[in-house]
């Protein structure tokens, strides 16, 4: 065979983005530029950095349904601490960055010690924080501290003309920090064992507990790390930011290949599901006809797609091991 | 006495209870209904009435989950089907025409069952994950619904189509007839037939109840299309009680609330086991726990904290392992030796 079987989602992955890139090049003037590239990583740092968080959780096996509400959360917190406290951003900054991480530790530990399933935990943890989200205010607070607004206007010169925002390079080593961790550090490796058989990984005295937790650590903590960005985003706090945001991040974890029943995955392909998300939208705002909701239903298809495609190679590899 | 503590319906019913309780304390007229133009108007069928699409939604995902399964695409149902019936009654000539909103309502049951269909199979045939399987159609469902009324909320000027969802029969509202009637149905079906006891030998095993000559395919297509047939329903009386279809907030976080209603009432998301009846109490509880909140005047924003709150007591409550651990705090002062020895960190 050409190619590695286990490369094979990856690979549909970053054709169908070309493809698609190509597509729009063709059709549409001014698409083929180094700024519609770099605009697609400026609309998507934040989901980018969840979605890094997400694929951990999922390869373990499990699943974050509170990263749009932890979002949410950590907008509202910054934006009334920052504007109606008046704390300066640099306490503010790490406090919900300890606040997410905390919220992930949590709802870890009752996965992990109580055996509940991390679907209903993790959905408990999102009605929780998007709750609190109302306790602080149910209205738009704006923020107009001079550093988040900085964080937000300052452009990062690149090659040419091109520019990105800070969002964007916090994203970027984001990605390259979780490459690392993923494939570099007996951690990494701890969490594809727990996600290919945590019965396995027990038994092979793996520390499943600790990395079971420190997973859901990571994405909660990703998530307020994507909420400060999102914050540099829309310079305001809001309980309804980033709604539905789980499931755009769960389906562009899966159309980077990652394998939903865990144990498989790339944050390389997380990478590219993300832009191909990202693509969607700008081709969709150039066609200027299209509406909206074309989005979802494309990412829909694509999801469904991508399932199967899924489903097809692990029935295949099954019948190679029999 | 103990058989009274042990029923299933126990819990639940000392839940709402309690609930109703503490609303007659906090305002005694809680309980009073009154008689109007000959309708009865009173905050229990009130709780009855704006529960009802969430008893609707509840008792087809009991089914579901007693197959060990779950469906995530129940708000976006809601919606679809509440868009579509709107857009074809919207767009008759005279909306008040019976036919025209049978047809309309048809139409939309037709969809629903579809769209019910098509989970059933990429869960009984493609063999996908409930949750995934149905988060396909959550996700694009939305889309689907916002693609039905073109991104707008379509309005309707229909006393036919308003029927269901403001009317009045026997001056009791007419949706709390229509979850009675589905309800009943779903009773005889699964207690006075053997489809009952398919669904929770499937939830239990599909394999082995495969092997006893059940057909798991055809038992499992058939409770995502139950599913698919009782959110269909939930969106006609949601829309037909504000007499519109708004693609984007219809049904939302109704998936959630449907789960949690289940789980209140009883039934493991484990499945082999199921209770409608604790299922309809729980979706009650959901109600009476949103009306209480508005009532007593805390922030209703406030209602996601307190569900957050119930949904981790009552999986705590479920799991076994906590169980475990609280029984244990318990004995170890008399059995020192089943206690664990605690592992060495490094």
């Amino acid at each position: 065979m050409l190619i590695n079987r286990k490369y094979i989602p990856i690979v549909v992955t970053v054709t169908l983005f070309l493809l698609m890139f190509i597509m729009g090049s063709i059709r549409y003037t001014g698409f083929f530029s180094l700024q519609v590239i770099y605009n697609l990583l400026i609309d998507n740092a934040f989901l980018l950095i969840v979605a890094v968080g997400m694929s951990f959780v999922i390869i373990s096996g499990g699943i974050d349904l509170s990263v749009g509400a932890v979002i949410a959360l950590t907008t509202m917190i910054s934006a009334s601490l920052v504007e109606e406290a008046g704390w300066p951003p640099y306490i503010v900054i790490p406090l919900v960055l300890l606040i997410g991480a905390t919220l992930g530790t949590g709802m870890g530990a009752i996965i992990h010690y109580f055996k509940v399933q991390p679907f209903i935990v993790t959905l408990a943890g999102m009605f929780l924080a998007r709750g609190l989200c109302y306790v602080i205010s149910i209205q738009t607070i704006t923020i107009t501290n001079p550093f988040y607004t900085t964080m937000a206007q300052f452009k990062v010169k690149l090659f040419g003309t091109g520019f990105v925002s800070i969002s964007v390079l916090i994203a970027l080593v984001v990605v390259a920090i979780a490459i690392y961790l993923a494939h570099y550090t007996s951690f990494g490796r701890n969490v594809y064992a727990i996600g290919g058989s945590e019965q396995s990984s027990l038994l092979m005295g793996l520390p499943v507990a600790k990395t079971k937790i420190l997973v859901y650590t990571l994405s909660g903590f990703c998530s307020a790390l994507a909420g400060v960005v999102f914050t540099f985003y829309m310079l305001s706090g809001y309980g309804l930011h980033a709604v539905g945001l789980e499931l755009d991040t769960i389906a562009a974890v899966v159309i980077g290949g990652t394998l939903l029943s865990g144990g498989v995955g790339y944050i390389f392909g997380t990478f590219f599901g993300v832009m191909i998300q990202g693509i969607i939208q700008t081709i969709i705002s150039f066609e200027g006809t299209l509406s909206s909701w074309w989005t979802k239903i494309v990412i829909g298809l694509l999801l469904c797609m991508f399932i199967l495609l899924q489903k097809f190679l692990s029935a295949k590899q099954a019948i190679f091991k029999t | 006495m103990k058989l009274i503590y042990k029923h299933h319906l126990f819990w639940p019913a000392a839940i709402l209870i309690a609930l109703l309780l503490f609303n007659f304390i906090y305002s005694p007229d809680f309980f009073s209904i009154v008689v109007r133009n000959g309708k009865l108007y009173g905050s229990l069928i009130d709780i009855l009435n704006f529960g009802a699409p969430l008893m609707l939604v509840s008792i087809g995902m009991t089914l579901v989950i007693a197959t060990k399964g779950i469906d995530l695409s129940v708000g976006s149902v809601v919606a679809i089907s509440g868009a579509l019936s709107c857009l074809i009654v919207s767009q008759a000539e005279n909306q008040n025409s019976i036919s025209v909103v049978l047809t309309a309502m048809g139409a939309a049951l037709l969809l629903s069952i579809g769209l019910g269909l098509w989970n059933g199979l990429l869960v009984a045939k493609a063999g996908i994950q409930p949750i995934i399987a149905t988060l396909i159609l959550m996700v694009a469902g939305r889309g689907i619904a916002q693609l039905i009324t073109s991104g707008q909320i379509i309005t309707v000027n229909s006393d036919a189509y308003a029927f269901i969802g403001t009317k009045a029969l026997l001056s009791l509202p007419v949706s709390i007839f229509v979850v009675a009637l589905v309800l009943i149905i779903a009773l005889i079906f699964t207690r006075k037939s053997a489809m009952g006891l398919f669904i929770e030998s499937v939830g239990s095993n599909p394999e082995a109840s495969r092997l006893a000559g059940i057909r798991s395919t055809i038992v499992i297509l058939l409770v995502y299309i139950c599913c698919g047939l009782c959110a269909g329903i939930a969106g006609l009386l949601v829309s037909s009680n504000v007499s519109s279809a708004d693609g984007n907030n219809a049904g939302l976080w109704y998936e959630l609330d449907a789960i949690l209603a289940v789980v209140i009432g009883g039934t493991s998301l484990n499945g082999g086991r199921f209770y409608l009846m604790g299922t309809i109490l729980g979706a009650l509880i959901i109600q009476t726990l949103t009306t209480t909140i508005y009532m007593i005047g805390i922030p209703p924003e406030i209602t996601l904290v307190v569900k957050a709150c119930v949904v981790l007591i009552v999986c705590l409550i479920q799991s076994e392992s906590f169980r475990r651990v609280l029984i244990q705090r318990w004995r170890t002062r008399h059995y020192p030796a089943e206690r664990e020895v605690p592992k060495h960190v490094n």
